[in-house]
Parts: structure tokens; sequence; C-alpha cells
């Protein structure tokens, strides 16, 4: 394959992945030790001084999921990708790599509840401070960037409410403030939207939903666009100054258009410590192998399901951006390949109660709070994910008291409505 | 030819066919990148020389430093340097007054200078710009996928493992001309 752009379908499979070199094993073998010995004192002393690549500790690196990170960042077009436990792991070390006490970074309102809750109270303890906006108007952005503004953070498809983000005309923003534009593309994947190609700075991703798309594992991801120029200005001294747990090496200047990545590795998930386990890699890596043809089917699925709900008679609304009448359908006509996602929200006429009695009566759609498995599941926001949140909070992420949430798996749609029809008319 | 882009077959093939190297502007600092390239270059198993006049006489991980090219007492396959881009124009000159003549003339990440790469390519030199031996390396070899950096690569052949751990390696394409 030498010098041809692979396609996506191609990537998903093989990206990243070799034969292991010791035994020829064609699956990515699961690399579940902690350590890894040394040659000699050099070797262990060049590995530790980041002079040479490899892998010491699983904290840090691990080959398993060494494939899993290189995978995900070509499939993103990315320069290098880091794995976390989590994808608030992730969340973590993007801001611990890019903000300081006292600087603040603008976001979105419109976000998954559980990223609203850790930038408003967990990141408050480490004095980083979130500046809401209303980012349907891109100028809101610009309009509430201040001189300790360090990123700008949105959802291409925000979670719940189907919300598209015109992620070039923000990157544009972002561009003229020198500051990254960080996209959370969980909902997408990158099957459906590739968020560098759009102008942002870095990609963020929780890997337990479609990516893994299984339902089985913990994971997150950053993703380095490789695309800014971080010594332009002193705003980012982890990654443009010397840095005394290195010896004085300079992050930017040594690692170049990977350094952002190298930051949240060697000093970020070093030390804050929210490692992936290999078998979780291993887990997730087999999921992304058949990421294009699970899309297909879910995107296909949750259409036919919007358009059943959008026609009966108990449902107020359904926000899905694949419905022609939808706000923001020309966003997705722009910025999503292959269908607009397989999460929506609904509301149903018979308010909070309804929700309730929706979630409860359903047989083959499970309660449960993930999004992106292949079985389909359902949930009400306003009494689980999104309960913490005041009520404009609530109304303003899209999960009034009478909205429900579905994830729309990949079973037969008949069956998918049949639940949802016997559900809607249990008595 | 086109500095914008470079096949990997044209830089493995360079890096598969050259063993001394000539490292104009290696630092002796530790912290430096031009002293990560070298240390990491002899690790593969190349010669390497520095070539800095303030280090003249001393040692770079553990390798003699020369004060100029000139200086150097034995032939050079591939001159690397690690100077600005209008300095990499001198050292070009200087590269094309050695005897034997360098196969390749190799200018670092931010280095570009298409003056000198035209004199150079004109006397048959091969030139690589605004790249990083140590980069394409460890790309070409997978090394680079331990960082979670993405090689650019699908393959189904197995790395070449060198004689340590966590050492891969760069084999000969079987159909070189």
């Amino acid at each position: 394959m030498a010098d041809q752009n692979p396609g996506f379908s191609t990537l998903a499979v093989h990206a990243g992945a070799t034969p292991d070199p010791a035994t020829g094993a064609r699956a990515t073998p699961i690399y579940q030790t902690t350590s890894f010995v040394f040659e000699d004192v050099d070797q262990a002393a060049a590995l530790f001084g980041l002079q040479a690549f490899g892998n010491i500790y699983t904290r840090i690196t691990n080959p398993t999921t060494a494939v899993l990170e290189e995978r995900v960042a070509a499939l993103e077009g990315g320069t290098a990708a880091v794995a976390f436990a989590s994808g608030h792991a992730a969340q973590l070390g993007v801001f611990h790599t890019l903000m300081e006490p006292g600087d603040d970074f603008v976001a979105s309102n419109k976000l998954y509840g559980g990223s609203i809750n850790q930038f408003n109270h967990s990141f408050k303890n480490f004095d980083w401070n979130v500046i809401w906006v209303d980012a349907d108007e891109p100028q809101n952005i610009a309009d509430a960037i201040t001189p300790k503004t360090k990123a700008i953070f949105i959802e291409s498809i925000a979670n719940p409410g189907g919300v598209i983000s015109d992620i070039a005309a923000i990157a544009k923003i972002a561009d003229a403030a020198g500051i990254p534009l960080i996209v959370d593309n969980t909902l997408a994947t990158p099957y459906l939207c590739r968020p560098f190609k759009h102008g942002a700075h870095i990609v963020i991703h929780s890997l337990t939903k479609f990516m893994g798309g299984q339902g089985n594992s913990m994971g997150g991801i950053i993703v380095d666009g490789g695309n800014l120029d971080w010594s332009a200005s002193d705003k980012y001294p982890m990654l443009s100054k010397p840095r005394p747990e290195y010896d004085s090496l300079v992050i930017h200047e040594t690692f170049g258009n990977f350094g952002f990545a190298i930051a949240c590795r060697v000093l970020g998930l070093r030390d804050l410590g929210g490692a992936i386990s290999p078998f979780n890699s291993f887990l997730i890596l087999n999921g992304i192998e058949t990421l294009p043809l699970r899309m297909e089917k879910h995107c296909a699925n949750a259409l036919k399901v919007a358009e059943y709900l959008s026609a009966h008679d108990a449902i107020e609304w359904v926000r899905y951006a694949g419905l022609k009448d939808n706000p923001y359908h020309a966003l997705a006509e722009k910025y999503l390949d292959h269908g607009a996602g397989a999460v929506f929200t609904i509301a149903l006429k018979g308010g909070y109660e309804a929700g309730i009695k929706l979630v409860s009566s359903v047989e083959m759609f499970s309660h449960l709070a993930n999004i992106g498995d292949t079985k389909s599941l359902i949930i009400h926001p306003a009494s689980t994910t999104h309960k913490q949140l005041s009520d404009e909070q609530k109304t303003a992420a899209g999960a009034g008291p009478d909205v429900v949430r579905l994830s729309i798996g990949i079973e037969d749609a008949d069956d998918i409505i049949a639940d949802l029809e016997q559900a809607l008319s249990a008595g | 030819m086109n500095h914008d882009t470079y096949s990997d077959a044209y830089i493995q093939d360079i890096l598969t066919s050259v063993k001394t190297i000539a490292m104009v502007g290696a630092s002796a600092k530790q912290n430096r990148p031009s002293y990560f390239v070298l240390q990491y270059l002899l690790s593969k198993g190349f010669d390497v020389i520095p070539v800095n006049p303030g280090q003249t006489g001393k040692e770079i991980c553990g390798v003699m430093t020369y004060a100029s090219l000139a200086e150097i007492p034995r032939p050079v396959d591939m001159v690397d340097i690690f100077r600005n881009s209008e300095a990499a124009h001198s050292v070009t000159l200087e590269t094309l007054k050695l005897s034997p003549l360098p196969k390749v003339i190799w200018m670092q990440l931010t280095v570009r200078n298409e003056e000198a790469a035209e004199i150079a390519e004109a006397q048959g030199v091969k030139m690589i710009m605004n790249r990083c031996p140590k980069i394409e390396y460890a790309r070409l070899s997978r090394e680079i996928g331990w960082a979670g950096v993405s090689s650019g690569i699908i393959s189904s052949k197995k790395p070449k493992l060198r004689n340590n751990f966590q050492q891969y390696g760069l084999a000969e394409r079987p159909n070189r001309k």
C-alpha cells in the first residue's frame, strides 16, 4: 500500500496494526503487562528521557493501546493520539495540557450532561473557568473570548439534542484567537465527520460509545490535529517552554506536529494516571474494524425510527438532524457523511409522566445511561443523566422534563419500531 | 524533484543505503532535538559523526566531534543539516567539496533551501528537506506507533526486529534498482 491514500474502511481494519514480530500473530495481541524489561541502563535512560521510542510502563504506553491510538489518529486524519481510561479522563488530559489556574475556555451550552458537570464543578477545583455560550451563533463564541481563554470546546453532534455545530465557522474564530478548537466527535465518529478537515485542532472521543460500539469497554482518546503553532504565543507553556520534568526539554520544538499528543501523554497521562486497560484497548480496536458497517446500519435505522416517531400522535417533536424539516439539517448535510448519527431526542405530549412510562414499558430497548451500542437504548435524561442540571440548563441542553433520548441500535428497524409502538400505546 | 512530498520508497532507500552520517549542528546538550536524533541514529547502527566547531575534539554520545565537514577523516554517505534554512546553503556547498561526494544531503524539519537543493541535485546528490531522519526511520520501521503517532503505513508484513528489546529496524526493499 505504498504511497496511495487508503480508504476509511481499509484504515478501520489495518491502521496501526502489524503481525506480531515475535510470533506472527495476526490479531493484535493483548499485552496485559504493567512493565517492559530494559535492555540496559542506557536504553532505560533514553526511554525515560523521551529520546527513544518504546514502552516503559502501561500507565504511559502499551503496545496494544498504541495500535488503538494509531488507528484512531489515522481515521481522524490527525498526527497522533493518546488513549485514556474514559472520555472524561481524556477531556481532563486535554485541559491539563492547555490550562493554568485562572484560565478560561469557551464551551457550547449544548453538551453531554457529564461534560457540563465536569466543566461546571470539578474543573472549578483547578480554577479552570468555563464560559458557556449558545454556539448556534458562532459570533457568541468570538465575543466571549478573553485574554485568558485557552480553548473552544464543542461537540460535532451534541448529546442528546441532535444539535450540529458549524465547525468551520468556529474553527476560523479559534484560528483568529490563536487557540485550539476542541471537538468532541463521539456521536458522529470519524466515519460521519472528520473535524480536522474543517479546521478543528484537537478531537476527543468517548470510545465507550460507537467506536467500541458494543457496550463492553470504557475508553477515551485525544487526537492531535498537528495544525496549531503552540509556540506562536506564551499561552501554552506545557508545550512551548522548557519542562522541568524532562531536563528542560521543549516539547513542541522536539516533537513538532505531534507535540500536543506527546504532552498529553508524558505530562498528562503519566501524572494524572487515567490509563486504559490493554484489554479494553483490544476490545475497542476490534469494534473499530466494523465501524463503517455498523454506522451505516445505525444511521439507516435511526432515520426510519425518527420518521416513524415524527408521525406518531403521542409525540410532540423529534429532534433528529437527519429529518429534512430539522433546523440543523443543512449543517448535517455539510458536515456529516452517511447519515446524521443514531442518537436523538423526542418530546412526549404527555410530559414527564409519559417519559417515565415510555422508558418503563419498552421490552427490547434497554433502559440505561449509555449510547452507541449495537443494542437500542433509551433514557429519560431529566431524571437521570441531566438530573443534576438546573431547569434552564436542562432545557438549554435539550433535556427538558418531557424529553426522552434514544440510541438506535443495529437490530431490524421493524422490531425497533414495534417495541416503541407497543410501549407508546401501553395502558 | 518535488520537495513537498517524498515517497516512502525514496526515504527508505536512502535510510537503508547510507551508513556514515555527518550531523552538522549536533548539540552536546541532552535536551536538544539534534542530540535526540544523534543518539537514535547511533542506536540503529549508523556511524554518525557530529560536526560542531564549539565541541571540536570532544565527544557527543561517545563519538568524536569535528569542527567542519572538511576535517572528517573518512568518507561520508550523508550530511544531516541541523542549521537554519539560510545556513543550509553554505553547508550544502561545503558538502559538495567533499571527496568522495556524499550521496545524500538531508535538511532537518523546518529547514529548506531550494537553491542549495538545485545545486546539489545537479551534481547527482539526493536531497531531502524539511524532514527528520529519526522520525522517518521510526515511522517506516513502525516504532513511531508505540507513541501513538500515525505512521501512514498499511502493511501485513511483520516489522523487522533488531537485536535488543523494543528495537525495530528497516529492511532493504526487495525490488530496489
